[in-house]
């Protein structure tokens, strides 16, 4: 049996500490090898499910011309924005073959719920 | 004087301390053990050979009653423990209190079962401990049919077992892979393969709604409708801790008593080992972290500083035949990297997940010979990267050779089909070549493989290139992907000829080198399976492209646009205020009349789609299926109802046939057309297939284009009646569902077939006709239905999973 969290990206304990988790559903709600999208004041942020105890976020829009990338196709580790087929590594939010890079989040699973950290919440400064 | 020390529970982990304790100082404690069941420690492990019969219970007493006897210890079996008070530091049995110095809580785990209706009939067993065994020895005896519902490590034992003992087994698991905790998707595929050779039916993705039966179970019930006779039924859904006793006296419990390094709970008096408990928010369920466990808590209680180590475990299935090996985290985290090793010939699957320097995680099937090497290289945290271009091959490795791209043709039994126009299998294509003809003009001059339709050419060359080796150099063909080498037309032609009836069995069966495709070839591969086994494999939404996935097409400002059926271009005003109506409620920005005579609603936002596929619904409004490689629509004129000129019910064949086609899958979309007389006002002569109405009859013209290029339809066949050309209309269109690769419309795929291919199939043979018409039904009982209607009430997947912005206005 599994029970320990799940941390994408790795993080150090202190990094972590930092982390105000916010539960934010059922990993069951995430279709595998689909993805869903959390409305924050960050905007959208897409959570893709890669595999039964895997999930990435990184921002919805696509950097081309703003795409939903949670309606995209994800397979491996990877996304094709709908729009366009643009196709992103998830672990590191870089398109590949373009000068382009997503926003990615930090995600936790534990027991079957999913985490988000909760200073998406609050409002980015100008800055 | 001797301290007490009374522990709750036989277990293997419980036994294990009391053996170091014994050991170790024999006469320290005055010791008392309760345990639920009637008899003391027996290998648990060992039960799925008990109930294979290799194993009788008396070979697998690890503590007879002599062994207790032996060391004092007084037992009180078949008594359950009612309740501990901390205060008066008594366990309260049902035959009385005893007091403790320290106690020892282990209580294991308790089998989860589902709350579903009929859990409770006779009949219904869970598999944990010997009684629930012999229950299963006991109804396999009568024989019948079983279902087990879990697909984990458990289930499986359960399933063999009463398979070898001559039930007939099913196994109901809810995720879409077996054993899905231990292994991959590629290594879930072969487990399935290897139970079902041996009989073992197994349903993934099915969740089970209801036991049935009057005064014992008879039946499950699946949610998706499905009846599965069963005379027994076993749960074997995963355990839980059994905390029960813990919690009811006060300790801290969080999903399993909470333990520190030495074991000890959050009382100092009690302990606590096994798979009740919970160390650093991690549970327990296999023997040798338990082991560790219990040799920490007997130093513990000698007063001897020791401390709890987590480490990986590896788990092996104990199924005869099914090799299958998993250590380590092989399935979630980033930063890590795949080796992946695939011999589908031999049915071998091996996957390496690395991270960094180090091998953090180890799936194998088939081949587990060196699992016990690469557990080690998991354990000790070896650096890997001197040997990494060489790890998969394991220990032995003296140099071999990379994986052959073409085993999967190589592995093609002889009498396996290669070409389907002609009925040409392997062994006489391999027949030919080696008696002479030796490229594939000679191979067509004497075998006439692939001498018609030509999309089995890619497999004939490669059957050149297995049998002359280096001897035969193969033009040049597109492979679908990076994924893979095949071309679609061999993916097409291996799908049928290996009976590959699931995406893993495509991905390991033909050597795919990512682990699920792209989004180049897995619509496509999803496309291929669906329409070759219409029964055997379920359509995937995650392998559709968003609009095929939303039922509605996506715009460029992320809005989706939304069109109702008109059956033939038909409608009447109950649906047209219908659609004013929903336009108007749900904002629709723009609404236009489509060139399929059609009304489109533009500018429907996302979560918005289940509500107005409700409203529309309700008028009796159906998906119009406008975003889908599938059929459109079919325009029609008003033909003898109205005009002058008609000549014969264009309109009530254009519905017609837009009943029969509606909700069908193809390669690309199709659009149709019928003109009720030579003026051809529903412009048929460039559609995908075009009627024309003539007094004599129907004109039935195919491959016909209006888009990137611009093409006239053919004439595929004249015909009299309204029937026969229902028939040639349908059996065209399985027919490319069959055949073509997937995005080319049928123009395209005629090019490449030529009409007379197609004629000599759907015109000149009346039997090839009625198998056409057949399949295309058979499909069609699982795909002619309203797929709005469907997703309508799951309305939740359509809108966002969490709406932040909201909370933090609050």
């Amino acid at each position: 049996m599994t029970g320990a969290a799940v941390l994408t990206p790795k993080l150090t304990p202190e990094q972590e500490g930092l982390m105000d988790w916010i539960d934010i559903g059922a990993l069951e709600d995430i279709p595998e090898r689909g993805a869903r999208v959390v409305k924050t004041q960050a905007g959208c942020v897409a959570l893709f499910r890669t595999g039964p105890e895997e999930v990435f976020a990184t921002a919805d829009a696509c950097p081309h011309r703003g795409g939903p990338l949670s309606e995209g196709i994800v397979h491996g580790r990877r996304v094709t924005c709908p729009l366009h087929s643009w196709v992103f590594d998830l672990e590191s939010g870089a398109a590949l073959g373009e000068d382009a890079r997503l926003v990615t989040y930090a995600v936790r699973l534990v027991a079957g719920r999913v985490l988000l950290d909760g200073r998406l919440l609050a409002k980015r400064s100008a800055a | 004087m001797k301290q007490k020390l009374v522990v709750i529970g036989a277990g293997m982990a419980s036994g294990r301390v009391l053996e170091q304790l014994t050991e170790t100082a024999p006469d320290a404690f005055d010791i008392t053990l309760f345990n639920g069941e009637s008899r003391g420690n027996y290998n648990r492990i060992m039960l799925s050979s008990v109930l294979s019969g290799d194993k009788t219970y008396e070979d697998i007493v690890t503590h007879d009653a002599a062994w207790y006897a032996a060391r004092g210890i007084t037992c009180r079996f078949g008594e359950h423990v009612t309740r501990i008070d901390r205060e008066a530091k008594v366990v309260v049995g049902q035959g009385g209190e005893v007091a403790y110095d320290h106690l020892l809580i282990a209580t294991g785990s308790a089998p989860f079962v589902i709350p579903v209706p009929g859990r409770e009939l006779p009949g219904v067993v869970t598999y944990r401990d010997l009684d629930d065994t012999e229950a299963m020895i006991d109804a396999a005896g009568r024989g019948g049919s079983a279902v087990v519902i879990g697909g984990g490590l458990l289930g499986l034992e359960a399933a063999a077992g009463l398979a070898g003992r001559g039930m007939a087994v099913t196994v109901v698991h809810l995720m879409g892979h077996l054993m899905e905790r231990q292994l991959d998707e590629a290594a879930g595929y072969l487990l399935r393969r290897d139970l079902e050779a041996r009989g073992i039916t197994v349903r993934t993705q099915a969740s089970t709604k209801a036991i049935l039966g009057e005064d014992r179970a008879e039946a499950v019930l699946l949610e998706n409708g499905d009846l599965l006779p069963a005379d027994l039924v076993v749960m074997a859904v995963g355990i839980r801790p059994e905390t029960r006793l813990a919690t009811d006296a006060g300790l801290q419990v969080a999903r399993g008593i909470e333990v520190d390094v030495q074991m000890v709970t959050s009382d100092p008096a009690i302990l606590a080992v096994g798979e009740c408990v919970e160390f650093s928010g991690q549970l327990f369920g296999l023997v040798a972290p338990l082991y560790d466990q219990a040799k920490v808590a007997a130093q513990t209680l000698l007063g001897r500083p020791d401390a709890f180590v987590l480490r990986d475990t590896a788990t092996k299935l104990k199924v005869t035949g099914c090799d299958l090996f998993s250590a380590g985290d092989f399935a979630a985290g980033p930063g890590r990297e795949d080796i992946v090793y695939r011999d589908p010939a031999r049915g071998i699957y091996k996957r390496l997940v690395i991270e960094g320097d180090r091998l953090v995680g180890a799936v194998m099937y088939g081949d587990t010979a060196d699992g016990a090497w690469f557990f080690g290289l998991i354990k000790d945290g070896t650096e890997i990267d001197a040997m990494r271009d060489t790890l998969i091959f394991g220990p032995g490795f003296q140099g071999g050779s990379a994986a052959d791209p073409l085993s999967a043709v190589a592995a093609l039994p002889p009498e396996a089909e290669i070409c389907g126009c002609n009925g040409v299998c392997k062994g006489t294509i391999v027949q030919a070549i080696e008696g002479g003809a030796q490229d594939l003009g000679g191979l067509r001059a004497v075998t006439k493989a692939s001498a018609s339709c030509g999309t089995c050419t890619g497999l004939v060359e490669q059957l050149l290139q297995v049998t002359l080796g280096e001897g035969y150099s193969a033009p040049a063909a597109r492979p679908v992907c990076t994924c893979t080498e095949l071309t679609h037309e061999d993916v097409r032609r291996l799908i049928k000829a290996k009976a590959l009836k699931s995406q893993p069995a495509v991905w390991q069966e033909l050597g795919w080198t990512t682990p699920n495709g792209c989004h180049v070839c897995r619509p496509a591969v999803n496309f291929y399976l669906l329409a070759d086994w219409p029964l055997e494999y379920l359509d995937d939404p995650q392998s559709r492209f968003v609009n095929e996935r939303k039922h509605a097409n996506i715009q460029k400002d992320g809005t989706f646009s939304v069109v109702p059926r008109m059956w033939g271009g038909i409608t009447n005003p109950v649906e047209l205020r219908a659609i004013a109506d929903a336009a108007e409620k749900y904002g629709a920005q723009t609404v236009k009349v489509t060139g399929g005579q059609r009304i489109d609603l533009l500018g429907i936002k996302g979560e918005d789609l289940p509500g107005i596929w409700s409203d529309l619904n309700r008028a009796g409004l159906v998906s119009g299926h406008a975003y889908s490689k599938g059929l459109r629509t079919v325009k029609t004129c008003v033909g003898t109802d109205h005009c002058r000129f008609g000549t014969q019910d264009s309109t009530g064949l254009g519905i017609k046939l837009e009943q029969t086609l509606w909700g069908s899958w193809t390669p690309h979309k199709v659009k149709l057309a019928v003109s009720g007389c030579p003026r051809n006002c529903a412009e048929a002569t460039c559609k995908d297939v075009g009627i024309i109405c003539v007094d004599s009859g129907y004109q039935i013209g195919v491959a016909g284009a209006a888009g990137m290029d611009l093409k006239e339809t053919e004439r595929l066949a004249d015909v009299a009646t309204e029937q026969e050309a229902m028939d040639l209309t349908v059996a065209f269109i399985q027919l490319y569902r069959e055949n073509a690769r997937y995005l080319d419309r049928p123009y395209k795929w005629v090019a490449k077939v030529g009409l007379d291919w197609v004629k000599a199939r759907v015109v000149d043979d009346p039997a090839e006709r009625r198998r056409l018409i057949e399949a295309f039904e058979l499909s069609q009982s699982i795909y002619r239905k309203d797929p709005w209607a469907e997703h309508a009430d799951r309305g939740r997947a359509y809108a966002p999973l969490a709406d932040l912005t909201r909370e933090a206005a609050e």
